[in-house]
Order: C-alpha cells, then sequence, then structure tokens
C-alpha cells in the first residue's frame, strides 16, 4: 500500500463533526471516487466522528488516500480514550444504542464500507477504523 | 449564528435546508418548526433538502421527528428533493424514514400538501 496523503483531525465538537465530512468527502473527490461513493464513505465517517464525540468523549480521525495496486481508496481511523466498550459484538448490531440515537452507526458504517474492524477496551478507549475504494 | 430560514405561504411553511448542518442547527430547525407550526396555524410543511450531500442517522432523526411533531400538531410534512445518491446511502445505512411522506421536488411536494389538508378537511 502506497500513502499519497495522511492528515489527522481532531474531533472535540460538533463543529468538528462537519469538518471531518468535509476533509473525507475532499479526499474521496481527489481519489476519483463516484458521487455515490463518495456520498457512503463521508456518511459512515459522519456516524463514527459522531460516535467519537459522544461515546468517546472527543478524540481523532486519521485520514489516508492510498493506493493499492490498481485500487485507490480512503481510510479513515477514529480513535478516542472514552470508557470503552465490554461488548463490542452488541454495540455492532443495529438498534443497539447507550445514547439516544437510533444505534445505527457502528452497523449502519460498516455496510457503507469495504474494510471495517473495530477494537475497544472497557476504560481504554476505541479505535474504528474503515477504508472504502474503487 | 446561522440560521435556517422559515418561510411562510399561506397555511403552509416552507423550508430550503441549504448548509451542511452542524448538530446543533439541526435541532434548532426541529424546534423552529414546531413552534412555528403553531404560531402560524400551519396545516403543511414542506422541506426542501435537494442541496443535502449528507443524511446521517442523525439528521434522519430530525426528519423523522418534525414529521412526528407536525402531525400531532395536526399538520402535515413533506420531504422533497433527495438526492440520489442520499437515498441509496440512506438505505444501506439503514434508515427508511418510516412515516416520512415524501415527494421528487418542490412542485410535486407542494401539490402533496394540498391533497393531504382538502382529504383531511373531508373527513
Amino acid at each position: 500500500m502506497s500513502v499519497i496523503h495522511r492528515a489527522v483531525i481532531p474531533i472535540a465538537s460538533r463543529e468538528d463533526i462537519v469538518h471531518v465530512r468535509q476533509l473525507v468527502r475532499e479526499g474521496a473527490v481527489a481519489q476519483g471516487f463516484s458521487l455515490v461513493d463518495q456520498t457512503k464513505l463521508v456518511t459512515a465517517a459522519s456516524e463514527l466522528a459522531r460516535n467519537t464525540l459522544e461515546h468517546g468523549g472527543g478524540g481523532q480521525v486519521e485520514i489516508t488516500r492510498f493506493m493499492e495496486s490498481a485500487r485507490r481508496g480512503v481510510r479513515l481511523v477514529f480513535s478516542d480514550r472514552g470508557p470503552g466498550m465490554a461488548d463490542v459484538e452488541q454495540a455492532m448490531k443495529d438498534g443497539f444504542t447507550t445514547g439516544d440515537g437510533l444505534g445505527l452507526g457502528l452497523g449502519g458504517s460498516r455496510r457503507l464500507c469495504n474494510e471495517f474492524s473495530i477494537e475497544s477496551r472497557p476504560g481504554q478507549g476505541t479505535r474504528v477504523a474503515i477504508a472504502r475504494w474503487h | 449564528m446561522d440560521k435556517i430560514p422559515i418561510l411562510r405561504m399561506g397555511k403552509f411553511l416552507l423550508v430550503s435546508i441549504q448548509v451542511d448542518m452542524h448538530d446543533r442547527l439541526a435541532l434548532q430547525l426541529q424546534d423552529d418548526l414546531t413552534n412555528r407550526i403553531v404560531s402560524a396555524r400551519a396545516r403543511g410543511v414542506l422541506i426542501d433538502i435537494s442541496s443535502l450531500e449528507v443524511v446521517d442517522s442523525f439528521i434522519g432523526r430530525m426528519i423523522s421527528n418534525i414529521a412526528a411533531m407536525a402531525r400531532v400538531l395536526d399538520a402535515q410534512a413533506v420531504v422533497v428533493g433527495m438526492q440520489p445518491a442520499v437515498a441509496i446511502t440512506l438505505v444501506e445505512l439503514g434508515l427508511s424514514l418510516e412515516g416520512v411522506r415524501t415527494a421528487l421536488d418542490v412542485e410535486r411536494g407542494m401539490e402533496l400538501l394540498r391533497a393531504l389538508v382538502a382529504a383531511q378537511a373531508l373527513q
């Protein structure tokens, strides 16, 4: 995998969620994504950035534009040092929520991407990595 | 401070969302619209989202809430102009916006609102 561009963006306020959406959109456009692919990635980023803020108490996202053989893609890694989750399986299910949302964030984001992974430990925070390419 | 304007046209309220809303702005719109339905004695609300490039679960929930609040206040809500890429993404995300009436564009949305209000008057 060769990295074309990498940036780390803080997620500390609701305005930052809008900023993340804008930067992810720019990255997807730069990689030549179709409008539907751009929209899916930006929507997934919006869900995960909100999780980082609301459940993780803030954190960051690393946005990487990459090229792998003939594929061009964008990888996003959201991380926080919040309370973490004891049961990741349960958190992935649609409808499961501890906040006042719809509980679609994690499961929905996974459906919108080509690659999805999550690591979380109680007391140590959460890290969610997604990638989409074309 | 940015605010999304609500226009009144007869017994209807019109809203066109032209900016990428942060969460607080979305919540404010929800409150403002609910208050305006009562103060303007509106029978219908038309929400144009043709400029919205992203509808995530938060904004989706706001749209559902507005439709539900309009209903309990004896008004109808119609959402118009959703971009195809947004529609595809919403369904894959798992949001179906149940209970929200939609139309392809503003013109059809107004027709639908008039028909809904006329049908209600006959009951």
